[in-house]
């Protein structure tokens, strides 16, 4: 019941306006301007290679770092702007799910699914429970509610941590690298849950991913991010069809060109004459 | 040169201030979440907080018992080394009794309980930065300082008091083996005397030194943990800085505290 009513007050235009956004770490700029907007229901994956400054923009979306600059419209609020308490009232709306699970180790799967609704609804513990079994369900683990974090392999711990992502019925969900450290058949079954959940509930979804096979088989738009710029933004077809050099390169897998002169290396290393600072400043920014 | 030593010195200072800022910050976050919380319909939580207790202290009783025996009887033993020659051996009793309550009492059990429980709050802590819990429990719109750091506070403010009573106690009957195998006591007269040697302050100023201690330990403890940084070797690092600077603190926060009870006694 609650899809019906989300849908009919869901308004027209964009869940999330971001608008010329920027991200320090100290005295270094990561993200330089980004601007994006998702629509409801859409499923939006984040490209980028290590370093890129996808998971920090993934961050600073659900408000666990502070832009330097920019806003971050959702639900008609600027997060980069608002109180504490209001950041929370829309985090409650959010479901996140972390790289690692970030489960707590301390609790059953069961109570970790529970917890926010514990924390932040009135349902009586029977309720609880029924709902924990429903969202257990839904992403396969039915019957594991007392079984320990550490009792479960990766893929089941990434299956338990989208459930407590779902169980305030979030209106958005993030996704950290769902597939990084699962094997090809597991990363599978997480794209097929991604899938099955955007499908099922209609949610608005967004993750971040370097894997190009589960990028494809579940965004509607694609951003690819390079070195803290969007440097393309489109639907999967518009990006397959894309002869933007840098998003070739990261679609056909090609490799940075390597440094490879000996004569460069050696001038790196004795600090000679060549353009030193700028090959060293382009391989950490790769 | 003598400018870039200013200059350190400068730095170190705003360090160790910010440091101790930092650490009343959360100390001040944790007391309007225990007073003010249940008023804005928060509620603390107390079966965390009782789980902790039982953490912090039930399990420390057996360890703490031994050692806190063995500090009672070398007292005895040090102080009867001086005694003995002014023919004063039945003040034994007095000697062990005083310093127990008002010092070693409260400071072994602090010691102990920052071995135990100060580094683990670190590293429990340091591990869910991390892994990412603790930025899990953001996303979730629950307050990491409410939730982790608020039952551990209580947690110590309970204990720590009643580990000291307990630490005192085990510290005179430490004593009282000596005096009865070595000063002509039997155990009921060693008791008697330990009694009619301490005043009601005594026994006081030890716990409220306890409390200052534990609120000390845990807000180093949940500190370092939240501000590991990546990686399992921080983890190992905000463990180590728990101890030393939890070890350090109780010492500095022991001298105040007894010069100000001094001179409030003068």
């Amino acid at each position: 019941m609650a899809e019906i009513e989300r849908e009919s007050t869901q308004p027209e235009g964009p869940v999330i306006s971001v608008r010329d956004l920027r991200v320090q770490y100290g005295e270094r700029e990561i993200l330089h301007g980004l601007s994006f907007d998702v629509t409801h229901g859409e499923t939006l994956v984040i490209l980028g290679g290590s370093g890129s400054g996808k998971s920090t923009l993934l961050r600073t979306l659900v408000g666990l770092e502070k832009p330097s600059a920019g806003q971050i419209w959702m639900k008609g609020q600027d997060i980069a702007a608002t109180s504490r308490k209001g950041l929370n009232e829309i985090r409650k709306k959010l479901g996140m799910s972390f790289q690692g699970g970030a489960l707590f180790g301390s609790m059953t799967v069961g109570e970790n699914v529970a917890l926010p609704l514990r924390e932040h609804t009135d349902l009586e513990d029977s309720t609880i429970e029924i709902v924990v079994r429903l969202k257990l369900n839904q992403v396969g683990l039915l019957g594991f509610e007392n079984y320990m974090p550490s009792e479960l392999s990766g893929g089941m711990k990434k299956r338990a941590a989208v459930a407590r992502a779902m169980a305030m019925d979030p209106e958005i969900l993030f996704f950290d690298e769902p597939s990084a450290g699962l094997d090809p058949i597991i990363a599978a079954g997480i794209d097929h849950l991604i899938v099955q959940v955007k499908k099922a509930f209609r949610m608005t979804i967004i993750v971040v991913t370097h894997e190009l096979a589960s990028a494809f088989l579940i965004a509607d738009q694609m951003i690819l991010v390079d070195k803290g710029n969007i440097v393309a933004h489109g639907t999967p077809e518009e990006m397959r069809s894309s002869t933007q050099p840098r998003v070739r390169q990261f679609l056909d897998r090609v490799a940075e060109p390597e440094v490879s002169q000996e004569l460069d290396y050696l001038q790196m290393l004795t600090g000679g004459p060549t353009n030193t600072g700028q090959v060293a400043g382009w391989r950490r920014g790769v | 040169m003598i400018t870039d030593l200013f200059a350190q010195i400068g730095k170190t200072v705003i360090d160790c201030l910010s440091y101790v800022g930092a650490l009343a910050y959360l100390v001040a976050r944790a007391t309007y979440c225990v007073v003010v919380g249940p008023f804005q319909k928060k509620r603390v939580r107390w079966k965390r907080a009782v789980s902790q207790a039982a953490e912090v202290g039930v399990r420390a009783l057996p360890i703490l018992s031994l050692i806190t025996f063995f500090i009672g009887l070398i007292l005895a033993l040090q102080s009867a080394y001086e005694l003995r020659k002014l023919g004063a051996l039945s003040l034994v009793a007095t000697a062990v009794a005083i310093t127990v309550t008002r010092e070693l009492g409260p400071l072994i059990t602090a010691i102990l309980v920052i071995g135990r429980s100060g580094s683990a709050f670190a590293a429990e802590i340091g591990t869910m930065r991390v892994t990412e819990e603790i930025d899990a429990l953001e996303t979730m719109a629950i307050d990491p300082v409410e939730f982790l750091v608020v039952p551990k506070f209580v947690a110590m403010i309970i204990m720590m008091p009643c580990l000291t009573l307990w630490a005192n106690a085990m510290g005179i009957l430490g004593g009282a083996l000596f005096g009865v195998t070595e000063a002509n006591f039997t155990w009921g007269r060693y008791l008697r005397s330990s009694i009619d040697a301490l005043y009601l302050h005594d026994i006081t100023t030890g716990l409220v030194k306890s409390i200052m201690f534990g609120i000390t330990i845990t807000a180093v403890g949940c500190y370092e943990g939240l501000s590991t940084g990546g990686g399992a070797e921080e983890i190992g690092r905000s463990t180590t800085r728990a101890v030393v600077l939890s070890i350090f603190l109780v010492i500095l926060v022991d001298l105040i505290f007894t010069a100000v009870f001094f001179a409030g006694n003068q």
